[in-house]
């Protein structure tokens, strides 16, 4: 019930103006900003595609950290097993960057 | 310190999928050796993995496994969607090794994109909660939107990737949301959980929603109407090859995942659900048959065709029972080999005359395969056996499969969608047909289709040929698996 009075509320809501109220566009009206300035460029601005793919990168060697913090501070706890399963990961991205520096994932130009 | 307990891995119920999982993290290593200019090395490791699979899902039959707190099921049903799955994956990987170097794409993530996307739809097929189930769908999807643009150059091929993507993400927000209140109404997303609280309460308002939201995100993956708009744009600017697994394996994961949800997880609904399925069934069929009448381009007129296909595969699952069922199964398993044929000839006819798009598609109008009956008969043999498999005439798997299904219609009382059906197929022969008249009928005008010569697209060819042709000679072995793969759904 309270599905359908939320559903008919929006619906007015959208629908009540769409027929009712008057619509005239002028060219001030269509822009983003009708604060008196043309705008030069589009608001989030351009950047090379290449920082995407370096961002990704970033944030994959950043994760590591998550892993490595915890297992630095039960270093002791952990012993020769927690060790080797670190050595195991670290040998697994180690990899990763292989591939990424093989494919040209670092290259600027 | 308290350990947390950890579920038991049950490897053994994952045991193909991890076969491929780890083919295709091998496969981008090698990739990173010498010698780096050819990639044909690569798909051959690819297709040994495929073939490991598929020789574990053959090693395997007759076995049930669960594991990860009945997440995962490996039983019969599962192994005969791996084995339908790793044929589709192995003809794909098969067409693609000289059409990609042809088009100058070769990548070796191309054939771990394959491979992770034929886990995804494995792991679709061995579902038994919804959580994995969204699981597999995201993980095929995923490989498959970035396969669609493959070809970066292309404008086309970056236009599929980005609409399957777009409409993807809103049909799995669909899906998760619909699991989301099917959690909220039956407290647990696994599929035996869900129908006990079915049961109890059939026509709780929570739960329907919830069925309802599932069925929009299950129908665009099988791209049933009025979930199909994706499709002809997709599969038009989407390499063939991607194309032809787009078609076979995900359409087959999709279905398998839809199945087994709908025949375990919601039998106590089914009343409700065939019902809703009848319309969906009757709209895919006539939709599609009735738009590829209009096409001219091969691509769209096969994504129109696969449409309605769909729709006969719904007619199954209306009539339901044994019989409905394991019908579907047959009619994947030869739809499989059809359209991996169809598209496999498409990827080995080439454009002539004209500028040459180093990166463009092949032949795909369907004027360009005017008179290919005298330049290449083998080609022009076995595209009109496909056809006519996908038509439904006797000797072919296309016959048995629709005979199948549409007779399991009639017995469950549903005579009028079968006859919707039956009217469906005639209209189909028209477009398919007027292929074959374009081969052996026309004179060549202007730009004709020429053949790539390609061992590993004629290997997959004759696969093709060979599976349509005996499962359309000798069906009852199949048959027969195919109701043994659905008895454990059906208890």
């Amino acid at each position: 019930m309270s599905f359908l009075f939320a559903g008919v509320v929006a619906a007015a809501l959208l629908g009540i103006p769409h027929l009712l109220a008057p619509r005239r566009l002028t060219p001030v009206k269509m822009e983003p900003f009708e604060c008196g300035k043309d705008p030069i460029e589009i608001a989030e601005g351009r950047f090379p595609m290449k920082f995407s793919t370096v961002g990704i990168l970033f944030i994959l060697f950043d994760i590591e950290m998550i892993f490595i913090w915890p297992w630095a501070v039960m270093y002791l706890q952990l012993g020769w097993f927690g060790f080797l399963e670190m050595l195991v990961f670290l040998a697994v991205l180690m990899l990763g960057f292989l591939y990424i520096v093989r494919k040209g994932g670092l290259e600027w130009e | 310190m308290t350990p947390i307990p950890a579920p038991p891995i049950a490897w053994n119920a994952l045991l193909p999928i991890l076969v491929l999982a780890g083919t295709a993290m091998l496969v981008l290593l090698a990739d990173l050796l010498p010698p780096r200019e050819s990639k044909q090395h690569l798909g051959a490791l690819a297709l040994a993995g495929i073939i490991a699979a598929l020789v574990i899902a053959l090693v395997r039959w007759g076995t049930d496994v669960c594991g990860f707190r009945d997440m995962v099921r490996l039983d019969g049903y599962a192994l005969f969607f791996d084995i339908v799955i790793a044929y589709a994956a192995a003809l794909v990987v098969l067409l693609s090794m000289d059409y990609l170097r042809r088009r100058g794409a070769e990548s070796g993530e191309y054939y771990a994109l394959v491979l992770f996307a034929a886990c995804g739809m494995m792991l679709l097929a061995s579902a038994g909660d919804l959580i994995i189930v969204f699981l597999g769908i995201e993980l095929m999807s995923l490989s498959l939107y970035v396969l669609a643009g493959l070809f970066k150059s292309r404008r086309q091929s970056s236009e599929a990737s980005m609409k399957y993507f777009l409409l993807g993400v809103f049909a799995s927000a669909f899906l998760l949301y619909g699991i989301a209140l099917l959690f909220g109404a039956a407290g647990s997303t696994n599929f035996e959980r869900v129908a006990a609280a079915a049961a109890r309460n059939p026509h709780d308002t929570l739960l329907l929603i919830g069925v309802a939201l599932l069925l929009v995100g299950f129908g665009f993956k099988i791209s049933s109407v009025p979930f199909h708009m994706w499709a002809p744009d997709v599969y038009e600017g989407a390499p063939t090859s991607v194309t032809a697994l787009i078609a076979t394996g995900s359409k087959a994961a999709a279905f398998a995942a839809l199945i087994r949800f709908l025949t375990t997880a919601l039998r106590p609904l089914q009343p409700d659900w065939t019902a809703l399925l009848w319309i969906l069934a009757a709209l895919s069929m006539t939709v599609g048959n009735v738009v590829a009448i209009a096409q001219t381009n091969l691509k769209r007129m096969l994504a129109y065709s696969s449409i309605a296909h769909v729709g006969y595969m719904l007619v199954g699952l209306v009539a339901g029972g044994p019989q409905g069922t394991s019908a579907i199964l047959f009619y994947l398993f030869a739809y499989v080999f059809t359209t991996a044929g169809t598209f496999g000839v498409l990827t080995l006819c080439e454009r002539t005359g004209g500028t040459p798009e180093p990166d463009g598609d092949g032949a795909v109008d369907v004027r360009e395969y005017a008179g290919l009956g005298r330049r290449s008969p083998a080609l022009a043999f076995a595209l009109t056996f496909f056809l006519l498999s996908l038509v439904g005439i006797p000797p072919l798997a296309g016959f048995f499969g629709k005979f199948y299904l549409f007779g399991a219609a009639v017995r469950a009382g549903y005579v009028w969608l079968a006859v919707i059906a039956v009217l469906n197929s005639a209209v189909a022969a028209y477009y398919y047909l007027r292929v074959v008249v374009y081969m052996y009928m026309r004179e060549p005008e202007g730009a004709a289709a020429t053949l790539a010569p390609s061992f590993a697209g004629g290997l997959a060819l004759a696969i093709a040929f060979i599976g349509i042709v005996l499962l359309g000679v000798m069906p009852a072995p199949f048959v027969e698996l195919a109701q043994v793969a659905v008895a454990p759904l059906l208890r």
